[in-house]
């Protein structure tokens, strides 16, 4: 997983509050057993019309924006399927971070899996950092995870709250599966505790 | 004394492996349920870093979401279909896991077959790389939905990295009336706290409304605890739950079943409990539910109106309803009962048992779909399908005219050829109303079994309670 320390970037305003995973990604693009090419149907019904041709106003193809790192949008971002398809499209595009009022639990946390730092702050402040981002390509914004601060384009910094295990994992890009496995000698312990406490929980054999 | 616990209190505690200093806990994985769409770049991942499946044994993996509802003994047509289930078959057979194959007259949608085979267990983790594992939480498992990387994780550790949720409870007391069922139950809910309203909870289920569900209506109310937003839905286990998991096939037998059983009593909340949250509903007070918006919390009775949007104060949430009403083609003040529909469907994770089909099949008896609409029913697996006809219920539905289907999750989000066309409005059994859910530019409007046969019958979003 790529590290996700300091990130300056253009930011896309998308002003929709319950944003839901089949809007990210509609579930005939989920045929994939790749995790990269998605980018291109990001956003698919909002992105393109009927025909496939895309619709000028869509923030993600207006000339500013189309090379944007940052998403901003509303409340309960990301709500719907447990998809991993929806980051790995947001990403595929260029997405590295996500800042809304707060997110569905199962996109927070798939999130993280995948370098995407998805930052909450009140509907106020998001609200403010989208007429900043509405001067597009003028107005960057800072994302340091490192000292939590978003900033501003006039210099404004906004702090933020994260669980600090998941930004010590983002901070340094590390596999979780590898982070858990230094533990294995307690999974094997409880194993020996689960088969003399629970014996009752058959093996599962198909067939 | 010790401090009285909740029932997910009591699951999680008992699954703890180890709590990491900054409170994150591994947390341990009963069983893991593995279906086609979430779980290819799992296993690659797999094989890239030379990881094996820890518990092969504690994992079984069926295809569902996919696959054709018409004879499949000819194999999948579409091509990204075919190799995503042919991905999946390799896999299984690559990293020794059980798997229920397509032609099998187990195979269905993983959260039907997981209940119905004994698999899902009280006191129990269950996940899966579906949001709608929630299910299994009628059991009284501790069951919830997960991405892919985490389905890499319960692989390669059959542990997940953790933080405790908070509890909330819904409370439903009360009866529920003529023609109303748990999925009316589950949309009221839905209507009242929100798609946000569980967000960061697990949501106990209690109270007399719920304890008199059968458990197909018990895991019809769990299903949707996504659609509220909550990480997971819980219904303690009672006699009920004992008797509906005694004797199938993958569930502990004869002596292991009553010391299981014997846990499995004490794991009900203790009294006086704390939750960080509580809401009570009164089910005598909920009527046959329909949904009107593309968000499951647009929802009311079926005797209601469309919503006005511009009595909406917020402005965002104004907008929102305006952009929902012009996608659904409805106008603000319409009689719901006045909609006509294009298309009824019948099935899904959501309502796709055999009681729900009873449900269906009691309207459609005597009836006929009405002319111009395309009815279909989609049993939740083989072997609902296979009671279904034992009953005579697939002939009644047949003779009503509506067609009667292979086990897949089918239309509820059209990965496989059952879809909407762009502008169709489709009464259905299952659990999202999002834009292009049933397919590009379809309108979906979510109700009960029941309710849902009502429509195809009468052509529109019908009152069942008028049918009887």
């Amino acid at each position: 997983m790529e590290k996700f320390t300091t990130l300056t970037a253009t930011a896309a305003p998308l002003p929709l509050a319950n944003v839901d995973t089949d809007k990210i990604i509609p579930a005939r693009f989920l045929k994939t057993i790749r995790r990269t090419g998605l980018g291109v149907h990001l956003f698919d019904t909002l992105r393109y019309d009927a025909s496939g041709a895309e619709r000028p106003e869509f923030v993600l193809n207006r000339k500013e924006f189309r090379k944007a790192q940052i998403l901003i949008a509303f409340e309960n971002f990301g709500c719907g399927s447990s998809r991993e398809h929806a980051p790995w499209a947001l990403l595929d595009f260029g997405i590295r971070c996500i800042i809304a009022p707060d997110f569905a639990d199962i996109f927070h946390n798939n999130c993280f899996k995948n370098g995407i730092l998805p930052v909450r702050l009140p509907r106020p402040v998001c609200e403010a950092l989208m007429a900043d981002a509405q001067m597009g390509g003028n107005a960057r914004l800072t994302v340091d995870l490192s000292r939590q601060v978003v900033v501003r384009p006039n210099g404004e910094e906004i702090p933020f709250e994260i669980d600090p295990f998941r930004r010590h994992l983002l901070l340094e890009g590390l596999d979780d599966i590898g982070q858990t496995l230094q533990h294995a000698a307690a999974i094997d312990a409880y194993e020996v505790r689960l088969r003399a406490e629970r014996s009752w929980m058959p093996a599962i054999a198909a067939g | 004394m010790a401090e009285p616990r909740t029932l997910f209190d009591k699951v999680w505690d008992s699954h703890v492996v180890e709590r990491l200093p900054d409170g994150t806990c591994i947390l341990y994985i009963d069983r893991h349920l593995v279906h086609e769409v979430t779980s290819p770049q799992a296993f690659e991942g797999l094989r890239l870093a030379g990881r094996r499946v820890r518990r092969p044994d504690a994992t079984i993996a069926v295809a569902d979401h996919n696959i054709p509802t018409s004879d499949r003994r000819a194999g999948i047509a579409e091509p990204e279909s075919r190799v995503q289930v042919e991905t999946l078959e390799r896999n299984v057979a690559e990293f020794n896991v059980p798997y229920i194959p397509v032609l099998d007259a187990r195979q269905g949608i993983v959260h039907i077959i997981g209940p119905e085979l004994g698999l899902s267990l009280p006191g129990s983790t269950i996940v899966c790389g579906d949001s709608h594992t929630s299910t299994h939480g009628a059991l009284g498992a501790l069951a919830f939905g997960i991405g892919t990387s985490e389905v890499e994780h319960v692989l390669a550790t059959q542990t997940l990295l953790q933080r405790p949720a908070k509890n909330m409870l819904v409370r439903v007391d009360g009866t529920l009336g003529f023609g109303c069922t748990a999925k009316d139950i589950v949309l009221a809910i839905i209507g009242t706290i929100g798609t946000a309203g569980g967000t960061g909870h697990v949501i106990e289920y209690a109270g007399v409304a719920i304890r008199a569900l059968d458990m197909a209506g018990r895991m019809t109310v769990c299903n949707m605890s996504i659609e509220a937003g909550a990480r997971a839905g819980l219904i303690a286990p009672d006699e009920t739950t004992i008797a509906y998991v005694a004797g199938k096939p993958f569930a502990p037998q004869g002596e292991a079943f009553d010391r299981a059983a014997a846990w499995w009593r004490t794991l009900p909340s203790d009294p006086g409990a704390r939750y960080d949250r509580t809401v009570v509903l009164d089910a005598g007070a909920i009527a046959p539910m329909v949904t009107w918006g593309t968000s499951p919390e647009t929802v009311v009775p079926v005797t209601g109106t469309v919503p006005d949007p511009a009595r909406e104060p917020d402005e965002a949430r104004r907008a929102q309803m305006q952009r929902m009403l012009e996608y659904m083609a409805l106008a603000p003040g319409q009689r719901l009962q006045d909609v006509t529909v294009d298309a009824v469907f019948i099935g899904s994770c959501t309502n796709g048992r055999i009681e729900d089909l009873r449900a269906a099949a009691a309207v459609a008896r005597g009836r006929r779909v009405a002319e111009g609409v395309r009815a279909m029913v989609v049993p939740g697996s083989g072997l609902v399908k296979q009671q279904a006809e034992a009953e005579g219920l697939d002939r009644i539905l047949m003779q009503a005219g509506f067609e009667w289907r292979e086990a897949g999750c089918s239309m509820c989000l059209g990965m496989n050829p059952d879809k909407l066309a762009p502008g169709q409005r489709c009464a259905s059994t299952s659990n999202r109303n999002f834009e292009g859910r049933q397919g590009p530019g379809g309108r979906t409007h979510l109700l009960s079994p029941a309710m849902a046969a009502a429509a195809a019958v009468t052509g529109r979003l019908a009152d069942v309670r008028e049918l009887a």
